[in-house]
């Protein structure tokens, strides 16, 4: 059950690359389509660097890039893909016969298989589109590649610290939050992308790549608007992980908080996805600051995750 | 001023009401010239402004970064002294900016008070503003429905007094008032009720953490098998009250080690620890028995007892040369994961035969599957279980300089009054004895464990809950209620409104072209506007089902496109 599970990740990776080079002509597809799109944009842009988007602006809908065949393709192979991820974190949880989400490679899977889910949701509501797939899928197939490689662990029971029922409630909280987070560190670094290009278009500089590559994407305020609504979601989850986490090491550890290095950075990542949610509130912050501190709060997750588990040692060393 | 002029104006006030949905602040007026705030007023203004309490945030998560990093003594004191050794000129200077206690330094203190000060100050005006808000009816319908981010607007055979009812019943679930003119409805005042309710939990949960740090003790002991301890200060290894801890807090328990007993998988992974424990409550109550596990601590009264480490304690027995048989059960400390442990046995009351102190001491390896390693040849140990052990030592002779006065390590000898016993390091396995040099002899018996026990009292702990309880409900309806009103408006066929009151003409509506009833909806929300967008157009469709309408050549679009959107309201300053 195992080997069944390890085969079916190694098809999820491909079948994500594959949807990211869909996605990839997706995008190559949709410029000619989107420089019309943008040509009208410009002036409000222009409208002072502290509040790039007009708030009160119509929100242009996104258009609908994914309707061109790659896109359908992309998003058809992610689709595809997801279900193939399921079923290998499903068939690894038969075969250790627990959650699977006991050590760092489980948890990687899980996270990146949230973070396709966040987005298949995001292209449902179509708070974004196809042109925004290969960013996506990129580094979502990168993660899963190296937790199957370098983080690989064989199916086993768990070591006692973590056999509590807290388990299933803490990390998957912190699996599903992660995974959004992620997705939405992607987003806001797109919208960064396509608010730059767009101040050069205005300026009337043409962008070089890699700016360039903001031509394909969906309008800055539609990447704002996805960026937060992901966060929105995630927010409360992180929140929720880090109280379970609280209550099951006052159970385990003898107190709910320590400020072990885990603790510590799921502490400031929370904080600063609390500055980007108060940003977002704070005239002046708007746009394209609240869209850096998105991604300085996604920066400390990544450091919560790989930097604190690999290298520094903490009552969170398992994995 | 003019009627018209101010007609105008106060039009445009209820314009100007019916689309402020919030009680976030405003950002204050600038003060007129020549008239300087009180600069009190001023600071205090300064800091409880939202980019304040931004750059507060922002500063109490830089702050923390190097407790992410560098060791802290509160954690790891050995990782801290070996930093220091390591590093013999930076580590004063981080040490004189608390770097090695971040979290118990003035200037983390310094910003999260400063943070929390901030958040006080600007939660108790909304707070009254949102109670004042409850309690304040819908505003009244602005001038022109058309201009709202959503509006329809349709006409019907049915009389204006029917649709007016209509619209109240199918703006049922929303807190709705009869204005001139129509219905102004309001609904999502949750949202901002979450919001304080997220941050006055933030705020109780720093109380108990507080309460927890003052009141609260906590205390590690070592027992070993047959040993036990009675909850009392002096019991402990190392003990760490709150600053107003007594010690007439602590629950009058003892309790009983009887077995501690691990499991490993093949690997030597650990499995279970579980350490067999009989315990009473206090004097004259029943002994009970209990198994204090990982994630399954003992709880007696408001104190809980964990399990947090173990190791082996090895059972020896030394004669001196005097013939006296002094038994030891000596714990040894964990140098890896297959649990190689370093050994110290202190002999103070070792005699010579003419009665005069001769003192021994011995440093070993105790290794529980013992095994030499192929690379060094020397001893080591390849799984954890007490499956091949074996004591290898050294011993000495001499002084052990206990009566100097200094607290000594248990764990070290002291050798500067000791001489080394000319011989070879001894492997020992369990029944063998090592006749010493020049008399004496030591004796490896058995093999005994040990476990560490952390006893903790935290009275702020269900507070700390509670708060954590109210921030994610609060965070919940404040990130996903959403707070929007709707107006409707029915002109009646000569142009009068259907409400009670004067009849009005208002700027915005004319009367109805065709001589039927006029129904103008118009709506606004402040997030998420693709969700309100759908909810408006359900409502104006139950509303056309239930106020009837009649095909109008000329029908305006439906809702209007929602606008982008807007800050949330989810966060409020603080």
């Amino acid at each position: 059950m195992a080997e069944l599970s390890d085969r079916l990740l190694f098809v999820t990776v491909l079948l994500y690359a594959l949807a990211m080079l869909a996605f990839a002509g997706a995008a190559a597809g949709s410029r000619s389509k989107v420089v019309t799109g943008a040509a009208g944009r410009p002036a409000r842009v222009l409208v002072g660097s502290g509040a790039p988007v007009d708030e009160r602006a119509p929100a242009p809908a996104v258009r609908s890039g994914g309707a061109t065949r790659a896109g359908r393709v992309g998003i058809a192979l992610t689709g595809l893909g997801w279900v193939v991820h399921v079923a290998s974190v499903v068939t690894r949880g038969v075969a250790a016969d627990r959650v699977p989400w006991g050590n760092m490679y489980e948890f990687s899977s899980c996270a990146a298989l949230t973070a396709v889910t966040a987005f298949l949701v995001l292209l449902h509501r179509r708070r974004v589109d196809a042109t925004v797939g290969a960013f996506v899928m990129v580094p979502v197939t990168l993660y899963l590649g190296l937790a199957g490689t370098v983080l690989y662990t064989e199916a086993g029971p768990l070591v006692p610290a973590l056999n509590s029922y807290w388990i299933k409630i803490h990390v998957a909280a912190a699996v599903a939050a992660s995974g959004a987070f992620l997705l939405s560190g992607v987003v806001a670094l797109l919208y960064l992308l396509r608010d730059r290009y767009d101040t050069m278009v205005a300026r009337g500089r043409t962008p070089a790549f890699p700016l360039s590559l903001g031509r394909s994407l969906p309008p800055a305020p539609s990447l704002d608007r996805a960026a937060y609504a992901v966060i929105a979601f995630a927010f409360p989850v992180w929140t929720f992980a880090i109280i379970a986490g609280a209550i099951w090491a006052e159970a385990a550890w003898g107190r709910y908080w320590g400020w072990d290095p885990k603790e510590t950075w799921s502490f400031i990542t929370w904080v600063l996805y609390a500055c980007y949610l108060h940003a977002r509130a704070t005239a002046g912050w708007k746009g394209r600051k609240s869209a850096w501190v998105a991604v300085a709060a996604a920066a400390a997750l990544i450091i919560d995750y790989y930097v604190v588990n690999i290298f520094v040692v903490g009552l969170h060393s398992y994995a | 001023m003019t009627a018209l002029q101010h007609e105008t104006a106060q039009q445009a006030r209820v314009d100007a009401d019916a689309e402020r949905l919030s009680t976030a602040p405003q950002p204050a007026p600038p003060p007129a010239r020549g008239q300087r705030a009180h600069p009190f007023r001023q600071a205090w203004r300064q800091l409880t402004s939202m980019r304040t309490a931004l750059l507060l945030l922002f500063l109490l998560a830089l702050a923390s970064v190097p407790g992410g990093f560098i060791p802290q003594r509160s954690l790891n004191p050995v990782e801290v002294q070996k930093y220091v050794t390591d590093h013999p000129s930076l580590a004063p200077v981080l040490d004189a900016l608390s770097l090695f206690d971040v979290f118990a330094a003035p200037w983390f203190a310094a910003i999260y008070l400063l943070l929390f000060i901030s958040l006080v100050g600007c939660l108790v005006p909304r707070i009254r503003l949102h109670a004042r808000a409850l309690r304040t009816k819908p505003p009244q319908l602005p001038r022109s429905l058309a201009r709202l981010p959503a509006s329809d607007r349709w006409e019907t055979d049915a009389e204006p007094a029917e649709a007016l009812a209509a619209a109240r019943t199918v703006l049922k679930r929303w807190r709705t008032v009869e204005r001139p003119g129509g219905v102004s409805a309001e609904k999502g005042y949750l949202r901002e009720s979450g919001n304080l309710l997220f941050h006055v939990s933030l705020v109780v949960l720093l109380v108990g953490i507080a309460l927890g740090a003052l009141y609260g003790f906590k205390a590690t002991v070592l027992v070993k098998d047959g040993d036990g301890f009675a909850n009392t200060v002096l019991a402990y290894d190392d003990i760490n009250p709150g600053r107003r801890f007594s010690p007439d807090r602590l629950e009058p328990f003892d309790l009983t080690l009887r077995e501690f007993k691990a499991t490993y998988a093949e690997d030597g992974k650990a499995l279970t620890f579980d350490a067999h424990v009989e315990w009473s409550a206090g004097p004259g109550e029943p002994r009970q028995d209990y198994d204090i596990r990982v994630n399954h601590p003992l709880a007696v009264g408001d104190a809980k007892v964990y399990l947090i480490g173990h190791g082996y304690a090895p059972r020896v027995v030394v004669r001196d040369r005097a013939g006296n048989e002094l038994r030891q059960t000596v714990p040894c400390l964990p140098q890896d994961a297959k649990f190689v442990s370093s050994c110290t046995i202190k002999v103070p009351n070792a005699l010579n035969a003419d009665g005069s102190p001769d003192q021994l001491g011995f440093e070993g390896v105790f290794t529980p599957t013992t095994a030499q390693d192929p690379q060094t040849g020397r001893v080591t140990s390849v799984f954890p279980a007490a499956d091949n052990p074996a004591l290898t030592v050294v011993g000495f002779r001499g002084d052990l300089g206990l009566d100097v006065g200094e607290t000594q390590s248990v764990y070290s000898l002291d050798k500067t009054d000791l001489t080394q016993i000319d011989a070879p390091p001894q492997g020992l396995r369990p029944g063998d004895t090592w006749q010493l040099p020049g008399g004496g002899s030591l004796t490896y018996e058995s093999t005994a464990e040990w476990a560490t026990f952390q006893v903790t009292q935290d009275p702020g702990k269900g507070l700390a809950l509670v708060a954590s309880c109210g921030m994610v409900l609060g965070l919940l309806l404040s990130l996903f209620v959403r707070r929007r009103r709707v107006w409707v408006r029915v002109t009646g066929p000569a142009g009068g409104t259907a409400a009670a009151g004067p009849t009005v003409i208002h700027a915005g509506s004319a009367p109805a072209p065709t001589g039927g009833t006029l129904i103008e909806v118009g709506g606004l929300a402040r997030t998420d506007h693709e969700a309100f967008a759908t909810e408006f157009a359900a409502l104006t469709g139950r509303l056309r089902e239930a106020a009837g309408s009649r095909p109008v050549a000329s029908t305006p679009a439906g809702p209007a496109p929602a606008r982008s959107e807007h800050p949330t309201g989810a966060t409020a300053g603080g």
